[in-house]
């Protein structure tokens, strides 16, 4: 292979992103370097097991994703603004439009929720961390290595650009014969390993490792949709990993499992990868529908409306899930029968989804309503959500779906979905939660700004979209001309998707802004709210609870509050040592490993390939051999932390 | 949040009046009719639902902020209401039920053509997606297009869709909804103009590079200027089947026009790998056609009977 075709060459926007990824290794190979603090990168970040840590990498990695992903999604408003555009020519737009929803989908919202999940869930059960930490940080690694796998395609051998969806034929090697086909395969394997290992781990950790006194229906909604959501993965994932792997097989090792020659079933890989896609959608939407519930609540100063409706609507809404796929496909020509079917499985989301909604609002009702930035993210979410809801339902009705399917009516709807429900709450759990995971808060001025803009650029940019899909604009065109009357609601359209990235940048500048100068925490419980999580000190000690706390009911630390009002303050017991585990490198030596065999699966370099897989063996069998059992936190340490943190 | 009101009003109006032909929201033929009008039908639910949750927002919003209430008012403590639950489970329950009956009534009407002229045969046409063309067939009147349909006013066509590659949509939203092209299987779709004109028609699906242009356009014309054209069309050359595998290749083609089809060497429907193998080299002329496999060989066989028949077996 010569060198042009390794790197991607001959594209002035490559060059530039080219330079400026060479430009931010130096600057932080420098900045490590000059402040003397790879030791403390090493011993403190990577080979960390705590969940709260490995959470804050998850979110990190996930902005830096929502950057990619927003700029991919901002060349594609650039170039679709006029008709007949030459910004970008056709094999670079579909390269941008399949790194979009990917990255945004598999690198963007899923790792931000699980980052989320990751700081949260195990504070909001009193438990001291996740049941398999080990594997957590495995989980983080690969997932990490996954999307950095995925993300070098674009300047080493060339994106993939079959769409997220990657329908065969097109993703074949016939028709896709590069190398960037194969980057979408191994970087969503690799990155699916760490899913499905998060999904085990926390199934685990919120049945097995909740404070004793804490039923099942006491727990906070967030850890009942965190609950719900690892069942939901357990079932899909396997489902992509084997769709993956085939269609792997297919591409390097020359089998027809979903090939046009030689009786391979191209259809096939479209049903096997909406059996995991769909129900992937719920695994981005129940978290954030658990979140919204913890921050309506807290900010309406009222205990959530009909708590076990919420429970029994998601349980439903993830055994649907597994019976909507079809309507991916309404227009596969499957027959009436089929079609009806799904209809009216698809449709019947709709009643659990309302329930939610409603309850929501009644939450809301005879409340105390405070419109802090995180409550704002969450109220915006209703009626938007709302929008996007009615319109799934329209898409579920197959007759009709024959005309919006490959439309721009579809890309309004999921958007409407994924943005006001997943990215919403992303950003609204990033400031409910931020005072727990940094210990100062995001600033409330910069942050509604950054709300405000983001929320009417997103309309903006998303709502005239129903109306080109109506006026006939299918999806995935890299152009259009002039005769088509697209372009009035197009500019509409590209101006609101720069308010969205003003919005993002306004909340990236807050971050610096509040860690520069908001004040320090001084308790732990910044909102005066519910649940279990703040009533850990600030900061949070590593061990989370000195002492494990007691759950009376389903707003625990409400209830503690309320008791220590009437003056029943908890007796003082002492302090006993607490079991914690020790960090580990292995997790990032072995994901570095999978990476090498990834790259090398990539490019048929089949040493390489086998190279990695030892690698990943052989850290498998160090880690079996290891017999740190890890530590205990001494009473004094335990007390001296305690005497310096505030409660 | 009054802004964020303020907002959509002006959205929505803004939209509106800067769009005033969506295409979908006015048929031209019977199948788009029937699907604009479920179309319209729903809009007019989901206004409803959209209005009593913004509305019940918006009030609860106003009346119970802190500004309002002042900062010792104490929220009640409310576990939940089963009546109301109850309520807002059943109401959307029978909105679905009143949706999905015209919904799976449509579903099966627009497999079955189209009633008002059930009593006229159908015209078949077979519809071919190529990376990036379309090839039309009408066995009937044994011609061929590329890129362009002639259809008759008034008359039921039947749409037998394959693939020669990748998985396309055909999709004529003046006409009504699309419906997959996919190699080695044929699917069914009934469309009809009714009014003259000339429609745009298009592959909704992405092929990849190509993808954009894979369009076509739709002439409705009487049935005498069809009968015409038809005719016009018999005297086009015949189309050769070195002609047709140049049409195998990747690539954009200008509107051509043959008589005789396609059929009679492959049938798409049936057989996934023929332009594969023309772009492997493996069958570019003739003579080697003829040694070609089993399925191959039927094909040609098969064509002789009444194709209408054939491909109704062997459809999806």
């Amino acid at each position: 292979m010569k060198l042009d075709e390794f790197f991607v060459t001959g594209d002035p926007l490559i060059y530039g992103a080219d330079v400026s990824i060479a430009l931010t290794m130096i600057g932080a190979i420098f900045v490590l370097t000059y402040f003397k603090k790879w030791k403390w990168l090493w011993t403190e970040w990577l080979t960390t097991v705590d969940h709260k840590k490995l959470g804050v990498m998850y979110i990190i990695a996930a902005v830096l994703m929502l950057f990619r992903g927003g700029v991919d999604a901002l060349l594609m408003r650039a170039q679709l603004t006029v008709p007949d555009s030459s910004f970008l020519d056709a094999n670079h737009y579909n390269e941008i439009f399949t790194t979009h929803g990917t990255i945004m989908i598999i690198f963007m919202a899923m790792p931000f929720l699980i980052g989320l999940i990751n700081v949260v869930v195990p504070l909001q059960i009193g438990a001291r961390d996740v049941a398999y930490p080990f594997l957590n940080a495995v989980s983080f690694w690969t997932f990490f290595m996954g999307a950095m796998l995925f993300n070098i395609s674009f300047v080493i051998g060339g994106s993939p650009s079959a769409g997220w969806t990657s329908y065969v034929p097109l993703a074949g090697l016939e028709l896709s014969p590069g190398v960037g086909q194969n980057y979408y395969l191994l970087g969503l394997q690799i990155a699916g390993i760490g899913t499905l290992l998060t999904g085990i781990n926390f199934l685990v950790t919120i049945l097995k490792m909740r404070v004793p006194s804490m039923k099942l229906m006491q727990m906070p909604m967030f850890t009942w949709s965190s609950l719900i959501t690892m069942v939901i993965i357990i079932f899909a994932f396997p489902v992509l990993t084997v769709a993956l792997a085939l269609m792997t097989f297919d591409r390097l090792f020359g089998s027809h499992f979903f090939t046009m020659m030689d009786g391979g079933m191209p259809m096939l890989w479209a049903n096997l990868f909406w059996i995991w896609g769909h129900p992937e959608v719920y695994i981005v939407i129940l978290p954030a529908f658990g979140m919204f519930s913890e921050i309506i609540s807290t900010f309406a100063r009222k205990t959530l409306f009909g708590y076990k409706a919420m429970v029994y609507s998601m349980v439903v809404i993830a055994g649907l899930s597994f019976l909507v796929w079809v309507h991916h496909f309404f227009t596969m020509g499957a027959g009436g029968a089929v079609n009806s079917f799904f209809s009216i499985t698809t449709m019947l989301i709709a009643v659990p989804t309302g329930v939610k909604i409603f309850n929501w609002l009644f939450t809301l009702y005879k409340g105390r309503i405070r419109f802090t930035t995180a409550m704002l993210w969450s109220l915006a979410f209703i009626p938007n959500f709302v929008i996007g809801g009615v319109t799934g339902v329209m898409l579920a009705m197959a007759a009709a779906d024959y005309q919006y399917h490959n439309t721009y009516f579809l890309v309004a709807h999921f958007h409407y979905v994924l943005i006001s429900g997943t990215v919403y709450a992303c950003f609204a759990g990033l400031y409910f939660w931020y005072p727990k995971m940094f210990n100062h808060r995001l600033n409330e001025r910069l942050g509604k700004w950054s709300f405000w803009i983001f929320v009417a650029g997103f309309n903006l940019c998303f709502f005239p979209m129903y109306f080109l899909g109506l006026a006939g604009m299918p999806r995935r065109i890299y152009t259009y001309g002039i005769g088509d009357g697209w372009m009035s609601l197009n500019v509409l359209a590209t101006f609101g998707g720069v308010l969205m990235g003003i919005g993002f940048l306004i909340l990236v500048y807050n971050i610096y802004y509040s860690f520069r100068y908001s004040p320090r925490e001084t308790t732990g419980d910044p909102w005066d709210a519910r649940t279990l999580e703040w009533s850990t000190p600030a900061p949070v000690p590593h061990y989370n609870f000195a002492h494990l706390p007691e759950a009376k009911g389903h707003d625990a630390f409400w209830i503690m509050k309320e008791e220590k009002k009437q003056g029943k303050a908890p007796e003082k017991k002492p302090y006993k040592p607490i079991h914690m585990p020790s960090y580990s490198g292995v997790p990032i030596i072995m994901s570095v490993f999978f990476f090498t065999a990834g790259f090398g699966m990539v490019f048929s370099w089949h040493w390489m390939s086998i190279l990695g897989l030892v690698g990943v063996l052989a850290t498998m069998v160090i880690r079996s051999f290891d017999y740190d059992k890890g530590f205990y936190v001494s009473v004094e340490e335990i007390e001296e932390t305690e005497k310096k943190t505030t409660l | 949040m009054k802004s964020f009101f303020a907002l959509s009003m002006f959205l929505a109006v803004m939209v509106l009046s800067g769009c005033s032909n969506l295409t979908v929201l006015d048929p031209k033929g019977p199948v788009a009719e029937q699907q604009a009008n479920l179309i319209l039908f729903s809009i007019g639910f989901m206004l409803f639902i959209v209005l009593v949750v913004f509305v019940l927002f918006t009030l609860i919003l106003v009346k119970y902020r802190e500004r309002k209430s002042g900062p010792e008012y104490e929220p009640p403590h409310i576990e939940g209401n089963v009546f109301l639950e109850i309520v807002w489970t059943v109401i959307p329950v029978i909105i679905l039920i009143v949706l999905a009956v015209p919904t799976v009534q449509t579903i099966f009407a627009l497999e079955e053509a189209p009633e008002a002229t059930s009593h006229k045969d159908p015209i078949v046409i077979h519809a071919t997606s190529v990376d990036w063309k379309w090839v039309f067939s009408y066995p009937e009147e044994n011609i061929e297009t590329v890129n362009y349909l002639h259809i008759p006013e008034d008359h039921p066509i039947l749409f037998k869709l394959a693939s020669a590659d990748s998985m396309g949509s055909f999709w004529i939203p003046s006409l009504g909804g699309q419906e997959y092209t996919m190699s080695g299987m044929m699917t069914e779709l009934y469309l009809q103009a009714d009014e003259i004109g000339e429609y745009r028609g298009r592959n909704a699906n992405f092929t990849g590079e190509g993808f954009t242009e894979q369009v076509f356009t739709v002439t409705a014309e009487s049935q005498e200027d069809y009968d015409e054209w038809v005719e016009e069309a018999q005297d086009a050359p015949k189309l050769t089947q070195e002609k047709y595998n140049e049409l195998m290749l990747k690539g954009h083609t200008e509107e051509q026009t043959f008589s005789e089809t396609h059929l009679q060497w492959v049938d798409h429907g049936m057989d996934a790998e023929y332009a594969t193998k023309v772009r492997n080299g493996e069958s570019t002329d003739e003579d080697e056609s003829s040694e070609m496999d089993h399925s191959e060989m039927d094909h040609s066989e098969m064509n002789h009977d009444d194709s209408e028949k054939d491909s109704e077996e062997h459809s999806h």
